[in-house]
């Protein structure tokens, strides 16, 4: 039993990395007063671009790069409509969403003929787990063992940035400079304007901050969790994050527990597949694929409390004319 | 006395598009003086001190700082020069502290607590220097609107101004406030600061300046010594012809009660009484004012009254029919079908519809009247015709009525919902902030409008923060206080007094300097 819940929280913990890192791409962005519902997109080129250049150099920090400089591109394609044309942020979004799913399964037939996949990576184009120190030798310990060699150790280096990407993000956001203008920004972009700040470039640089850990959390579905990138891979992580962007409240931490939450659901659903409940019988597994969706649907639904978003989200900055 | 003036500008000019917001402005201040900027609503005056705070960017002129010519690229460059700005509407990050809204652009460094650490030494020091108090933890939006005021001071202090520009800075605070916010400008003053106040109110002027320039349709027409004028003068200057500051009208001869009101209260959507317990009654023929800072219940009283918003308990009798407020289900037409008219506080949220177009707005909340409508389809010539007939006896300009209202300017919004109600021929009208934001041609119109209707033998209820517009109107005038009528005193009261019962404060007791009663 309590060897079952280790392996289930092992897969938890794989399973809300990419959505961690797309949820603090979006707390980034949204932060700073720009909607983001292409996180989606973002990550789906990333992985595309992530698993291109991994096969083909055969090196995944090449890989790496390359995802989060498609991210980034798109990002900054989000940022030139709706930050410099000052356009309709949503649509800019889903836009971006759209033209990733098709231009990555257009690219992927047109390079690798094999149905819009990429090839299964070589030796060295994905990110193998990293084992911690003495975690064959502890294994064996009860209750410590298991959980230091299954649960700590024995992730790609990856699942370690998104987690550290948490305090990281705190930090940033509530201890610097960037962080307080970034904060001001979605809040009240005429204050920020009028102590001399320009809400052009913050929110530029936001929204790159967005696109690197999207870019992340791309790569990590096509070379670090997967062995190459198959067509539409990211099957609306981008939304789960954005949802669970909301469920946060904003907020960093809120952030990790709401994207472990649903991905906990998610380990708990693979694992419940084909299985027996006492009483009950097998519950039909279409049940649990769909249980993360039906627990969003009902905690926005206003299970959490108000969430109020940063202020100015979503609306473009423009001086008013007096 | 040929000291080098702290700002002048020469022959400024900017243009929006086809509109001239300023046209050649030349403009002198004095360093260590309170200068006024006078000028009705879209006179250009903020227009003008945006360039100054490098905002905008003139389309030409110069702009002089301690006798220099400089060009201000951006307000950072504004604020290198020793300018800073409080802005009408505050330029402050609500669920921010007051410390980080000073530090906000200026934190010294990437990290921000040393900054931190700095601002809070330097707000105890200008604390004390001009007694300026704020708690420098308090999250902005639990502040009462004078202390956000007095951040905004002291973010400009922080950034070592030594020139500060206050636009319309008492349009959102009690007199009380007011007069203390003019003490601390004195103060700032005899540190050698110099202070640009723009505002359309005369007696601030008279009050609080030393010099005194007068904007008229994007053109500076004249600077005076503020003791060599008056407010006639001033007046006069700002419309370009002379007004009557004081509404013209015979005393009111009120007849029976139309409308009385008992008992009523009020909870808003926080489950907060903001209306509590208040009985009054409106005669044909006078016009009730009610008096109080904003929030103090008088808007939800009014959209009480009107059917936009419940009532936990009360009556209101209109024309003879008694209604239970507390257990009625009339909504807005409802009350509109009893000759109840409304020209809401807010036009741009409740009165008109800015993308419609101005013979639409015209008829909005009438629009089942079978005059315009036939049930499915609207009867779009007579709403034309009326709408016509509307802007013709209002004066409504431009006259289109297939204009949007977005396009029409704050006073000639307000006489459109003005002409929609009234010539609907209420038996009783509920105004709020006839007119906020309307410019004083206008004002004097709807003020004669008004008294027209009350010498009519309608009944009305004013309902406006202007206490000058109160006394100028009403024939009866009742003080709201946190949801409570405080008391209620003649046309001819005294200004002191009922600021004093507006601030809450019964006798003559010294108020607390500090804002922050709630």
């Amino acid at each position: 039993m309590f060897e079952t819940l280790v392996l289930i929280l092992d897969s938890t913990v794989r399973l809300s990395t990419p959505l961690l890192l797309a949820c603090l791409a979006g707390l980034y962005s949204e932060r700073a007063g720009v909607v983001d519902i292409g996180l989606e997109g973002k990550m789906l080129g990333a992985a595309f671009g992530a698993g291109a250049v991994a096969y083909v150099t055969a090196n995944a920090w090449l890989g790496l790069l390359a995802g989060i400089g498609v991210s980034v591109a798109l990002g900054l394609l989000h940022g030139f409509a709706s930050i410099s044309n000052r356009g309709n942020q949503i649509v800019s979004g889903v836009a971006i969403n759209f033209l990733a799913a098709g231009l990555t399964a257009l690219l992927g037939q047109s390079w690798f003929r094999q149905g819009g996949r990429t090839p299964a990576l070589p030796e060295g184009g994905r990110f193998r787990d990293v084992v911690w120190p003495f975690a064959e030798q502890l294994r064996d310990i009860p209750v410590i063992g298991p959980l230091y060699s299954e649960l700590l150790s024995g992730h790609n280096i990856l699942v370690y940035v998104g987690f550290l990407a948490v305090p990281l993000t705190w930090w940033v956001l509530f201890r610097t400079r960037f962080g307080l203008r970034l904060r001001a920004v979605g809040e009240n972009p005429a204050a920020v304007d009028t102590a001399g700040i320009s809400v052009t470039w913050l929110r530029y640089r936001a929204v790159i901050a967005c696109g690197i850990l999207c870019g992340f959390a791309g790569a990590y579905l096509s070379i670090a969790q997967g062995a190459g990138f198959g067509v539409n891979m990211t099957a609306g992580k981008g939304f789960i994050a954005l949802a669970a962007l909301i469920f946060a409240k904003w907020r960093p931490a809120n952030a990790m527990f709401a994207c472990l939450l649903f991905g906990f659901l998610d380990a708990v659903s693979i694992r419940m597949q084909g299985q027996e409940v006492p009483g009950i019988g097998e519950i039909p597994v279409q049940f649990f694929q769909a249980l993360p969706y039906i627990l969003t649907v009902i905690l926005l639904a206003g299970f959490i409390g108000k969430a109020v978003p940063p202020k100015a989200a979503g609306i473009p900055y423009l001086k008013e004319r007096s | 006395m040929s000291e080098t003036p702290a700002i002048e500008l020469r022959g400024i000019s900017k243009s929006f598009g086809p509109v001239h917001a300023n046209r050649n402005i030349d403009l002198v201040v004095k360093k260590g003086s309170i200068h006024g900027i006078v000028g009705e609503n879209g006179a250009g005056k903020s227009t003008l001190m945006s360039i100054l705070y490098g905002f905008y960017h003139a389309d030409a002129g110069d702009i002089l700082v301690n006798g220099k010519t400089v060009t201000i690229a951006d307000s950072k460059a504004a604020i290198g020069m020793g300018i800073g700005m409080v802005h009408q509407h505050f330029m402050l990050v609500d669920n921010f502290t007051v410390l980080e809204n000073v530090v906000l652009g200026a934190e010294d460094s990437a990290m921000l607590a040393g900054g931190l650490d700095r601002a809070r030494v330097e707000l105890k020091r200008l604390e004390e220097e001009y007694e300026l108090r704020v708690d420098p933890d308090a999250l902005v939006q639990d502040l009462p609107v004078g202390l956000q005021q007095r951040v905004e001071i002291l973010k400009a202090l922080y950034r070592s101004a030594e020139v500060l520009i206050l636009d319309e800075p008492t349009g959102v605070l009690t007199p009380p406030e007011a007069d203390h916010l003019f003490k601390i400008l004195e103060v700032l003053k005899n540190e050698g600061k110099t202070i640009l106040l723009i505002t359309h109110k005369l007696r601030e002027i008279m009050a609080a300046t030393d010099s005194v320039s007068v904007m008229r349709r994007g053109e500076m027409v004249a600077t005076r010594e503020t003791k060599d004028t008056s407010m006639e003068e001033l007046a006069e200057l700002m419309v370009g012809r002379s007004v009557l500051l004081r509404v013209d009208k015979k005393p009111a001869s009120p007849g029976a009660p139309v409308m009385e009101v008992e008992n009523l209260c009020v909870t808003d959507q926080r489950g907060v009484q903001v209306v509590k317990d208040v009985s009054f009654s409106v005669r044909a023929g006078e016009i009730v004012g009610i008096a109080g800072v904003s929030g103090n219940g008088q808007s939800e009283l009014l959209e009480t009254l009107s059917g936009i918003r419940r009532a936990t308990a009360g009556t209101l009798k209109i024309n003879g029919e008694t209604i239970d407020l507390g257990t009625s289900a009339l909504d807005a037409a409802d009350m509109r079908a009893r000759s109840m008219g409304h020209v809401p506080e807010d036009r741009h949220r409740m009165g008109l519809i800015n993308s419609f177009a101005e013979y639409e707005n015209s008829i909005l909340g009438y629009h089942h009247d079978p005059a315009y409508s036939s049930g499915l389809l609207m009867n779009t010539a007579a709403i034309k015709q009326n709408a016509v007939a509307e802007i013709e006896k209002y004066d409504i300009r431009p006259p289109n009525p297939m204009l949007k209202t977005a396009n029409f300017s704050g006073g000639n919004q307000q006489k459109i919902v003005l002409a929609r109600e009234i010539e609907r021929d209420p038996d009783v009208l509920l105004v709020g902030q006839p007119t906020r934001g309307v410019d004083i041609g206008a004002i004097e119109f709807i003020h004669s409008r008004l008294v027209e209707l009350r010498d009519a033998g309608k009944g009305i209820l004013l309902v406006s923060v202007e206490l000058d517009e109160i006394r100028a109107l009403a024939d009866r005038i009742l003080v709201m206080f946190d949801g409570r009528i405080v008391g209620e005193r003649g046309a001819d009261a005294d200004e002191g007094e009922l600021g004093l019962l507006m601030a809450g404060v019964e006798d003559n007791t010294k108020l607390p300097v500090e804002g922050d009663a709630r």
